[in-house]
């Protein structure tokens, strides 16, 4: 059975004193121990999907579709068993640690408030996390409890944070872009043992970036999201060569260049939709280079090809063409320069 | 390094209190009017006015005055009535404990008061609409009208608490002083539950607060950890405010309800043109203040790591 199963998952938000649908249709599973990326550019929903497996969603929100967590449904939890579920099963990992993490109490305090809470025994749980923060790279654990959130750098706190997560045991990890706010020497570094965690003791793990080929090296499925629509979720390792939508090949074309580290070898033309704009038709119509008069009239449905699926109408088409070498080689306007 | 800034802090105190004595005993030196006169009463002759000039000192310049009154204040000498011909701290010391009794009787309705009902609008959207509206008009209140309400509503008609003084006890004086702490507290009780509630409001939109309940902890537990404990950081940085508010007050206040304290003594003296007594409550009442004020900075540092941070 799967862990985690999203079905048809939406969501309205609040905004401007009236409901308006952001996460418009997402499906997917997930099995033990497994871990999909959700990945897409900023306001494709990513965020708000991997919070509603937590119920973390603002205030007003509303949820349709199922979310089943090893068969119960999350949305329909009652506010104890809400709790015990998040004191237990399912962990969240922040973008930003310096925010996600009260700045009055100690960094200990923050360890261990969990543990305490499930009912265990203080010196238990100071001994628990005293362990965790060894296995993800802290040696002066003891010092660095007793110390102030403001007192450790980015990369630090978000290791303790991990460590937090860990701490419960949880067969779930959720990590929303747990390097993206960190400084770019210590994101490997924090990414190397979050990995090394996960893999080690088996977790499921959602794990949402802008960035693919960082999901397509620490996950084994990626879900692609596009304007609160899931467009394709295929298995990482085949990506590469066999991406099925075409935004999935554009977010791989305009993928930094790993020799010019700040120059991106082509961009999706065009400004992301969020899920409040879709029209009509086929989400990403208006951006691709594709599109057909069938793609702005009907919108396509997510359909199983092979061992992926997509929501394209022209998925088997191009992915024969592609194959064949044939013209869809510059997909894209080539723009070589600064990103930014 | 904490206790680096405890002790800048209390260096800062010293010389505040100090700047402060001075303009205190600079402000009745230049005040109109010769003691000496006053003292003497309306038929005493040019020979037993000098007299008394000299006795007084009252021709000296103003430092040799101002360190003889330091001098003897900080050896416990708060300086002579010249109308009672005692000293000032024997006029003092029965009159100390209504006042001490009042303030802290105040400020603990004040704090209690304030944050409960701060909290409870901050956190119950319905209850807080009827509470800012109660507040708002609390905070529209000066102690003297709602003295006068009091007194009226609770003391008159309704007849459920004595009037007039001090009373004589601890359960006497908690009769007799409920309605002018009351008084004293309201407007501050209802500023104190506006700044809760803001403060609280403030800090539930905190991603450290969402943190805590997607690790499952429960809503008590993240009120007092998170919400509370956070808010008490800008809530206490202000409160200093307060404490000036309330020492204003009590002089109102004791006067209304005819309560022999500093602050009624104060103001007798100071008709009576009573310069010692003037100089000695004012003093005692700027001091408290200022003493206070240095508390509630200290008591912020404890409770914000950051700020112990920044100076060190
Ligand atoms: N609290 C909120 N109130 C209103 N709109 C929101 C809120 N949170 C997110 N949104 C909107 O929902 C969309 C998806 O947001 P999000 O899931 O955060 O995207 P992502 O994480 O993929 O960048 C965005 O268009 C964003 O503007
Ligand atoms: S359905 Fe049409 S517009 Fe949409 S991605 Fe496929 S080809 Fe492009
Ligand atoms: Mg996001």
């Amino acid at each position: 059975m799967a862990i985690l199963h999203l079905e048809h998952l939406a969501i309205d938000l609040q905004t401007a004193g009236r409901l308006r649908r952001v996460v418009h249709d997402v499906t997917f599973r997930l099995a033990e121990g497994e871990a999909v990326g959700l990945v897409g550019e900023s306001g494709a929903g990513k965020s708000l999907t991997s919070r509603a497996v937590i119920r973390l969603l603002p205030d007003g929100a509303r949820v349709h579709g199922a979310i089943l967590m090893e068969g119960r449904s999350i949305t329909d939890m009652s506010r104890e068993s809400l709790r015990s579920y998040r004191l237990s099963e399912v962990a969240m990992i922040f973008q930003d640690p310096r925010a996600h993490v009260n700045p009055v109490r100690r960094v200990g305090d923050f360890l261990t408030e969990a543990l305490v809470e499930r009912g265990e025994d203080r010196k238990k749980a100071l001994e628990i996390v005293t362990g965790l923060l060894a296995t993800v790279g802290i040696e002066d654990a003891e010092r660095r409890m007793r110390q102030y959130p403001h007192e450790l750098s980015g990369g630090l706190l978000q290791r303790v944070m991990i460590a937090a997560a860990l701490s419960i045991s949880p067969k779930l990890l959720l990590a929303d872009e747990p390097t993206t706010a960190l400084d770019v020497t210590t994101q490997s570094d924090v990414m190397v043992h979050l990995d090394a965690q996960r893999r080690g003791r088996g977790l499921a793990m959602v794990f949402v970036t802008h960035d693919l080929e960082l999901a397509i090296a620490v996950c084994d499925r990626i879900a692609v999201l596009y304007a609160g629509h899931l467009v394709e979720d295929s298995p990482a390792a085949h990506l590469h060569e066999k991406a099925l939508h075409p935004y999935t090949r554009g977010l791989l074309a305009s993928r930094p260049s790993p020799t010019l580290r700040r120059e991106r070898l082509a961009a999706i033309p065009g400004r992301p939709l969020s899920g409040l704009e879709v029209q009509e038709g086929c989400v990403f119509c208006s951006r691709c280079a594709h599109a057909q008069e069938r793609c702005q009239k009907e919108r396509p449905v997510l359909r199983e090809l092979g061992d992926a699926r997509v929501a394209c109408h022209r998925a088997e088409e191009l992915l024969e063409g592609g194959r064949s070498g044939g013209a869809d080689g510059a997909e894209f306007e080539v723009r070589v320069g600064d990103r930014g | 390094m904490i206790l680096r800034l405890v002790a800048g802090r209390l260096a800062m105190l010293a010389v505040t209190v100090a700047v402060a004595s001075i303009a205190i005993y600079g402000a009745l030196y230049l005040a109109p009017g010769n003691p000496a006169t006053l003292l003497a009463g309306g038929h005493a002759t040019h020979a037993e006015i000098r007299l008394i000039t000299r006795q007084l000192k009252l021709t000296e310049p103003f430092f040799t005055r101002y360190w003889d009154w330091l001098f003897g204040l900080l050896h416990g000498n708060l300086g002579e009535s010249f109308l009672y011909r005692e000293p000032v701290a024997s006029l003092l010391a029965p009159r100390v404990l209504n006042t001490v009794f009042l303030v802290t009787y105040a400020s603990v309705v004040i704090v209690v008061g304030g944050l409960a009902l701060g909290l409870a609008s901050a956190l119950f959207k319905r209850l807080g609409m009827g509470i800012t509206i109660l507040t708002g008009v609390g905070l529209a209140t000066p102690s003297f009208v709602a003295a006068i309400i009091l007194i009226t509503l609770f003391a008159v008609d309704w007849k459920l608490f004595p009037v007039f003084g001090g009373g004589a006890g601890f359960v006497d004086r908690l009769d007799h002083l409920t309605l002018p702490a009351v008084a004293l507290a309201l407007s501050w009780l209802a500023y104190t539950s506006q700044l809760t509630r803001t403060a609280v409001e403030d800090e539930v939109k905190k991603e450290h607060v969402e943190t805590a309940r997607g690790r499952g902890i429960a809503r008590r537990h993240i009120v007092t950890r998170h919400l509370l404990r956070n808010a008490m950081i800008p809530i206490s940085t202000v409160s200093g405010i307060t404490v000036a508010g309330l020492i204003a007050g009590d002089v109102v206040v004791e006067q209304a309800f005819g309560v022999n304290g500093l602050g009624s003594f104060l103001v007798s003296s100071a008709l009576d043109k009573d310069f010692a007594s003037v100089q000695a409550v004012a003093l005692i009442l700027v001091a408290t203040f200022v003493v206070v004020n240095a508390l509630v900075d200290i008591w912020s540092l404890f409770l914000d790591p950051r700020l112990r941070a920044k100076g060190a």
